[in-house]
């Protein structure tokens, strides 16, 4: 048996996109006027599946692509949505923009952190939730707003926080 | 929310089949209230010019901040040989970060086929044969709404080869952001179109010229496109009608703060707003009094009671000193510290900034930290006059490459200048008077 590549996108790390996320990603290059312009896109592509993007992710993804694995990280820690730490089961993002602050969004955010046990930007250590802020939902209507995973919630209320979590184990 | 109006297509070109259907609006419920049929007219009856000349004479403006007349945008693309060769872009900014802006999400859910019709009629206009949505991450509801509306009108033949048999092809996908508000800015957002970095471009050349992968291109907001359809329809002299004053149309407004019905509404352009806020929003929750507002999000200067009389159009906002924005105002009510309220502003602003220009990555969080001293009882002599030294500095509109920072400094400039006594009691007392 050979010793794996050694180069930094090497071949044992192709392996580490799925069948699934290489066609996805393939179709969206298809649809562009070059591989690189789909650098978010398969970051988000290997982001839904796997929860966040791994240095194999990116090293697969940067060689997939045809472009050095520090262009492609540079890309992904500009962007929010972009994480490249491991997370919860379910992302937790509290709205901290002006109208939820209107509406009293910085006390609901230390009744959220004090509910969770969690800090802005940790993970509980049972692994279930990741707590992040975040800018205006575009749901200021119904301020204070938060998303759980791809779930708007607005009028938060800090009475009901345990039933708002309730589904999300 | 806008539903329950009442409104009629005719009177609410953007919101009326909402209205009419009581939802969400799928493919056979737009097409049953004249959907496509603006597209239908326009590929097989009027020339690009003619659509281009029709969307002047309505004086449609962008709804996105600016304002900018979309048939003088549309008509700096180049046509036939002067484009040289390569696709023209059509965009459709659905980036929607403005703190306090919710109106392009509801569009987006409730009737993503009113878009595709604008993109249509948009591609056919300046002859662009890819068209791109370039959506918020966070807006998962609305890329399913959309995604499926677009894989509707293309197996119908709206989208596609040869759509309505007119020989015009336009594709339209769907980009979604991975996040940050300097996404929004056109420029930065075709950087990140082409899976770049969100940074601000050097302009000129601007995008018409130069845009998506160098190629000519237009971005324009969510709402402009969505007016598009009935403009072709019914005509620009109905268009202009249904505006109050100067400005031609409906705008959707909305309300966000202590009020009893926050919400959005879409109403004649030139609205005044206290109409806005008193009938519609149904005014202030009791035990509270309004101080303030910012008209078009939180980029927008403030406006205080003199002005609540005038009218939401671009050009008396404009001459009140602020402007319209989104059209989506923010109200603070008197339990809210001016003071704190500003430090809650800058810093999404600090945050926010591509890091590219020195007075928007250094004196934006400079500045938050100066709001944080002062609410937080450690105010100096002389922090005011260094807070308007920045404000002066960092909003002189030539001193940085984008908007942004010229943006971040309105509500606190103008917070300087209404709620003065506010910052300097925090720095004579050492105390804030709303903790
Ligand atoms: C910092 C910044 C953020 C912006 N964000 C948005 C946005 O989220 N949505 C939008 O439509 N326009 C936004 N704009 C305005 C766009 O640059 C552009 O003017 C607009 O999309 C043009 O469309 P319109 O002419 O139809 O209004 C932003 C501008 C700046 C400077
Ligand atoms: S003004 Fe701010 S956001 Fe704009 S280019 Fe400069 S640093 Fe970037
Ligand atoms: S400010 Fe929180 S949803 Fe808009």
């Amino acid at each position: 048996m050979s010793e794996p590549a050694q180069d930094l996108a090497g071949a044992d790390l192709i392996p580490t996109l799925s069948p699934e996320e290489t066609a996805a990603i393939e179709e969206e290059c298809s649809h562009l006027p070059d591989r690189e312009s789909a650098a978010i896109d398969a970051m988000m592509i290997v982001q839904r599946e796997r929860g966040w993007v791994s240095d194999a992710s990116l090293a697969a993804i940067a060689r997939l692509l045809g472009m050095s694995v520090a262009a492609l990280d540079s890309i992904a820690t500009f962007y929010n949505l972009i994480f490249r730490q491991p997370v919860g089961r379910h992302v937790v993002m509290l709205c901290d923009s002006v109208s939820c602050y209107v509406m009293g969004a910085d006390t609901l955010r230390k009744q959220v952190e004090e509910h969770l046990a969690l800090k802005m930007g940790e993970t509980s250590a049972d692994g279930r939730f990741t707590l992040l802020p975040i800018v205006c939902l575009g749901a200021c209507d119904r301020a204070p707003t938060m998303m759980v995973d791809e779930d708007l919630i607005g009028n938060v209320s800090a009475e009901r926080l345990a039933e708002t979590f309730k589904g999300y184990e | 929310m806008a539903e329950g109006n009442g409104k009629t297509p005719a009177e609410a070109p953007l919101i009326g089949v909402i209205e009419a259907v009581g939802g969400a609006v799928g493919l056979a419920a737009y097409e049953s209230h004249e959907g496509y049929a603006a597209a239908r007219t326009a590929l097989t009856s009027m020339t690009p010019a003619e659509v281009i000349d029709l969307v002047k004479e309505a004086n449609l403006r962008g709804r996105g901040g600016a304002g900018f007349p979309t048939g003088i945008k549309w008509s700096f693309v180049p046509q036939g040989d002067a484009a040289g060769s390569g696709p023209k872009y059509l965009v459709c900014n659905a980036d929607e970060m403005e703190p306090g802006t919710f109106k392009d999400r509801y569009l987006l859910e409730r009737n993503p086929h009113l878009l595709v019709e604008g993109m249509i009629l948009g591609a056919w206009a300046i002859q662009a044969s890819h068209g791109y949505v370039f959506l918020r991450g966070e807006y998962h509801a609305a890329y399913r709404q959309l995604q499926d509306a677009i894989d509707a009108a293309a197996a119908k033949g709206y989208l596609g080869k040869n759509i309505v048999g007119s020989g015009f092809d336009f594709e339209l996908r769907i980009h979604r952001s991975g996040g940050r508000y300097i996404c929004g800015e056109e420029t930065a957002l075709l950087n990140a179109l082409e899976g770049k970095r969100a940074q601000p471009r050097q302009k000129p050349p601007f995008p018409p010229a130069s845009g998506a992968w160098g190629r000519p291109t237009i971005v324009n907001n969510v709402e402009t496109f969505c007016n598009v359809p009935a403009i072709i329809r019914n005509g620009a002299e109905w268009y202009h009608e249904l505006g109050i004053g100067d400005d031609a149309g409906t705008k959707l407004y909305g309300v966000s703060g202590r009020v009893k019905q926050p919400g959005l509404w879409e109403l004649p352009i030139g609205t005044p707003i206290r109409e806005i806020i008193e009938e519609h929003a149904g005014g202030m929750q009791d035990g509270y009094a309004l101080r303030g507002i910012l008209p078009g999000g939180a980029s927008t200067d403030f406006l205080v009671a003199e002005h609540f009389d005038l009218a939401m159009d671009y050009g008396t906002i404009q001459k009140a000193g602020s402007r319209m924005g989104t059209g989506t105002m923010i109200l603070m009510d008197d339990s809210i510290c001016p003071v704190d309220m500003c430090r809650n502003l800058e810093h999404f602003f600090a945050q926010e900034s591509c890091g590219f220009c020195t007075p928007c990555r250094e004196g934006l969080p400079w500045v938050e930290q100066l709001l944080i001293d002062i609410e937080e009882g450690r105010g100096k002599e002389g922090d005011l006059e260094l807070l308007d030294r920045n404000a002066a500095f960092i909003g002189g509109a030539t001193n940085t490459f984008c908007l942004h920072a010229p943006g971040a400094i309105e509500p606190l400039a103008s917070a300087l200048k209404y709620f003065r006594e506010d910052f300097e009691e925090h720095i004579r007392t050492g105390a804030c008077r709303y903790r």
